[in-house]
């Protein structure tokens, strides 16, 4: 349902969308028949001369089947949808796929600043590249990140990844993305931070490895400069 | 004159119980100001009566509604045309946008959805019901309302204090509600929180009288399973409300303390977490939603069994569904916070009691549907209104379990998915349930007939643009829209026309849905003023409030009945009437 809305392109993203349309058709079967039998009833039933109602207590055996096997149903349905759930859940949240790169967020009021490693390929070491508003990243590259939040809670999102974490100051929240494709798209703040954020819009850039050591070669040559 | 409880003798206060006295030494250390004056403070503000506190209550909560409503169309004309100045408001700017939808949900819940509901209902319904003179507790009861007007008070004080009302979210998570320098209303946002504090003791006191009366003040020959489904759920969301508002009420004595004496309960920086307190709030909030969701459906029950002229399907089983869904609403709240850094394999447990509150709730909207069957259905307004609830709370049923399966939370957690989503449980409940409760009630309330032309105006123009309010946010969730964004045209992929023209369809319903509450004040006043008598029981039901006259007296029956029956023998076969009042021996 939702990739008729926005593009998938981090590796989860298909398995949350598709999580999302199995929840869609289960509810949704059961969302149309209740609605059905409630509009036949009421259309079945209206007032008619003469026509007095039925005394039905529902508290006999053959009627109460007829919720109790439906509730047996719904009983069904949640288990599936549990362990659907959880099993995207826990492919995307709970455990990670070994590092190929790693980056840093910080998010303050109200703005997005990123490290990204220098040509040594490491984090914390003098030729990392700071930037703000703008995380590069290749393509096709697990990336762990690490967030951090300055001030207030912030949450990062990025729409097209289906990716959304909060960020809690005094703590270092480790997540991890893989993009499937090249692109420009929006990383949003979700969570409430104040006046401005609706000011904290930032852009992802998803680059081939060779434009990504263009632009890391030209950053390394300014910062030396 | 200053008037100490002890001595209140006056007109209808001869009823207090002795056990009322007892309690009510908390009620005269303020507030004197004129009620020596006779008559109309006596009788419309400082009284003990019930019926008069649910009126009070009532009308205080429809007046906040009616400040909540105006403050979405302030921030919804922002959505729809931003930077434009909208028409009663002025342009809004970032802050005031914060504040408004803060303040929008605030009110919607605790001051509109809880006093209507709950607090207006309750006291209203409760005593006549179970066929007593009034609540065990009087004093407090008036307490208990004296204290949410404080509250009420207190709440808009807020908004004019230098600095502008609180704009950190209903929620008001901290450290952004709990430092100045971060949401820039120092004032705004203590005065905010102590609101909210002083309204929980508002309906704390009134959950003692609603629980106290209910086990204690039943007519003769009312056993537990002969008490009206409206009344239990009004007391299972007390003890709801009474086991789940603690922990918050600490929380908000530790938030007021970091916000004005500098201590660090939700500071990193000095040892606290931010975290706490979304635990805290959360572990009131989920139950809360049941607090408010069982009265609503309590409401219903009355309604379509009136007026399908049938017996309640399975009793027994509505009341099961709903101990079932308040012990589960105690082990579902960390749902609101599968991605706020808490541990993601808590997320599995929470996704599955989540996930598994859905078969109560399902289990009794098939009882709803199952009470149809076999009916002689009336569509009268009142009836319109509790079917409505049914057929649209499904829709918000439904889409919570997108929401609480955690794998598609990542997604959807704060988008208008999730405004969508507890706005078609919402709207049904502090409104649609509402004026259910209230064109059925208001007979009885004011010995008046409501004008039903004017009434099912009101019904269709309020329902049908509900749905085009709601209906294009899910849509516009999505698609990506974050929530509590006062403008996207900073993100490229939210600023396309497609978006944009969802946003005004749904402003543009809002304006309509507004539009139509006119009708509803018109047909109210119509009424009071011109409306048929009503008489005793002009719906043939069979509950006790109707066995008494329209509006009741003070002590509410001449007679205290007895009652010899469930609530719900409609139609019952080898009678002629096709009802059966609970207080008719044969």
């Amino acid at each position: 349902m939702i990739e008729r809305y926005i593009e998938q392109v981090s590796t989860y993203a298909s398995d949350i969308d598709g999580l999302i349309t199995l929840i869609g058709v289960i509810v949704g079967f059961w969302f149309v028949l209740v609605e059905v039998v409630f509009f036949g009833l009421i259309v079945a039933f209206r007032e008619k001369k003469g026509v007095k109602a039925q005394y039905i207590t529902g508290e006999e055996k053959h009627q109460k089947r007829w919720i109790g096997i439906p509730h047996e149903l719904v009983l069904l349905c949640d288990i599936v949808i549990i362990i659907a759930a959880v099993r995207v859940w826990v492919n995307v949240k709970q455990t990670q796929p070994p590092a190929q790169e790693t980056v840093r967020i910080i998010a303050q009021q109200w703005a997005w600043s990123f490290v990204h490693p220098g040509p040594d390929g490491k984090l914390d070491t003098a030729d990392d590249i700071k930037t703000v508003d703008e995380l590069h990243v290749k393509v096709n590259t697990v990336y762990h990140f690490k967030l951090e939040a300055r001030d207030v809670l912030h949450s990062f999102s990025v729409p097209v990844f289906r990716l959304k974490q909060d960020a809690i100051p005094g703590r270092v929240i480790t997540g991890w993305f893989k993009a499937k494709r090249t692109g420009v798209h929006d990383i949003q703040c979700v969570e409430i931070c104040g006046i401005g954020h609706g000011l904290m819009p930032a852009r992802i850039l998803i680059q081939t490895p060779e434009e990504y050591g263009t632009w890391q070669a030209a950053q390394a040559a300014t910062a030396s400069k | 004159m200053a008037q100490p409880a002890e001595e209140h003798g006056h007109s209808h206060e001869g009823h207090d119980h002795a056990h009322g006295d007892d309690h009510a030494h908390g009620d005269h250390g303020a507030g004197h100001g004129g009620h020596h004056e006779e008559g109309f403070v006596k009788k419309y503000l400082w009284s003990c009566d019930h019926k008069m506190i649910a009126k009070q209550y009532m009308f205080t909560g429809m007046f906040m509604g009616i400040i909540g409503g105006f403050f979405s169309y302030a921030f919804r004309m922002q959505m729809a045309y931003p930077g434009h100045n909208v028409p009663g408001f002025g342009v809004v700017s970032p802050n005031e946008y914060n504040a408004l939808i803060t303040n929008h949900g605030t009110i919607m819940i605790f001051w509109l959805a809880m006093p209507v509901l709950i607090a207006a209902f309750g006291n209203f319904l409760i005593p006549l019901m179970l066929g007593c003179d009034d609540m065990v507790f009087p004093r407090i009861n008036r307490l208990s309302y004296q204290i949410f007007l404080l509250s009420a008070l207190v709440l808009i004080a807020s908004w004019f204090v230098p600095g502008g009302g609180f704009g950190g979210a209903w929620t008001a998570y901290p450290p952004l509600s709990a430092k100045a320098q971060y949401n820039l209303t120092p004032l705004g946002s203590t005065l905010w929180v102590i609101a909210v504090a002083l309204e929980f003791v508002a309906f704390l006191l009134g959950g003692i009288n609603f629980v106290t009366t209910a086990m204690n003040s039943r007519a003769p020959g009312m056993k537990m399973f002969d008490i009206p489904m409206v009344v239990w759920m009004i007391v299972i969301a007390s003890i709801l409300f009474m086991g789940s508002v603690g922990p918050l009420v600490a929380g908000a004595v530790m938030l007021v303390f970091d916000q004005t004496v500098g201590t660090g309960f939700f500071d990193p920086v000095r040892g606290g977490d931010p975290i706490l307190w979304q635990h805290l709030f959360w572990f009131f909030g989920h139950p809360e939603v049941y607090v408010v969701l069982l009265p609503a459906v309590g409401i219903v029950a009355e309604i379509i069994t009136v007026f399908s002229r049938k017996k309640l399907f399975a009793y027994r089983t509505v009341l099961y569904t709903a101990f079932g869904t308040g012990i589960l609403s105690f082990f579902v709240w960390a749902h609101h916070q599968f991605i706020a850094g808490i541990d993601p394999r808590m997320a599995n447990v929470f996704t599955a009691t989540t996930v598994l509150i859905s078969i109560p709730i399902a289990e009794m909207m098939f009882v709803y549907v199952a009470t149809l069957y076999g009916g002689s259905i009336r569509l009268t307004t009142p009836m319109l209104w509790a079917l409505a609830f049914i057929a649209e709370f499904m829709i918000g049923g439904v889409t919570g379990i997108f929401l609480g399966a955690s794998g598609s939370d990542i997604y959807f957690h704060d988008t208008y998915f999730v405004l969508a989503h507890f706005h078609y449980t919402f709207v049904p409940i502090a409104v649609i349930a509402v004026f259910a409760g209230f064109t059925y009630w208001f007979p009885k309330m004011f010995g008046k007939m409501m004008n039903e032309t004017l009434g099912k105006i009101h019904f269709w123009g309020t329902i049908l643009p509900f749905n085009g309010v709601f209906i294009p946010l899910f849509i516009t969730g999505m698609g990506g829209d974050h929530r509590r964004i006062y403008n996207y045209q900073n993100f490229p992929e939210l600023a396309t026309q497609e978006l944009a023209n969802l946003r005004q369809f749904a402003t543009v319903s809002l304006l309509i849905l507004l539009a139509f509450q006119f009708v509803f004040f018109i047909n109210l006043i119509i009424s009071l003023l011109n409306g048929k008598a009503a008489g005793n029981n002009p719906w043939r039901a069979n509950t006790l409030e109707w066995t008494t006259v329209s509006p009741p007296p003070h002590g509410n029956f001449a007679q205290l009945p007895t009652c010899y029956r469930g609530p719900y023998e409609y139609s019952v076969p080898g009678r002629e009437e096709d009802f059966w009042p609970q207080d008719q021996a044969t």
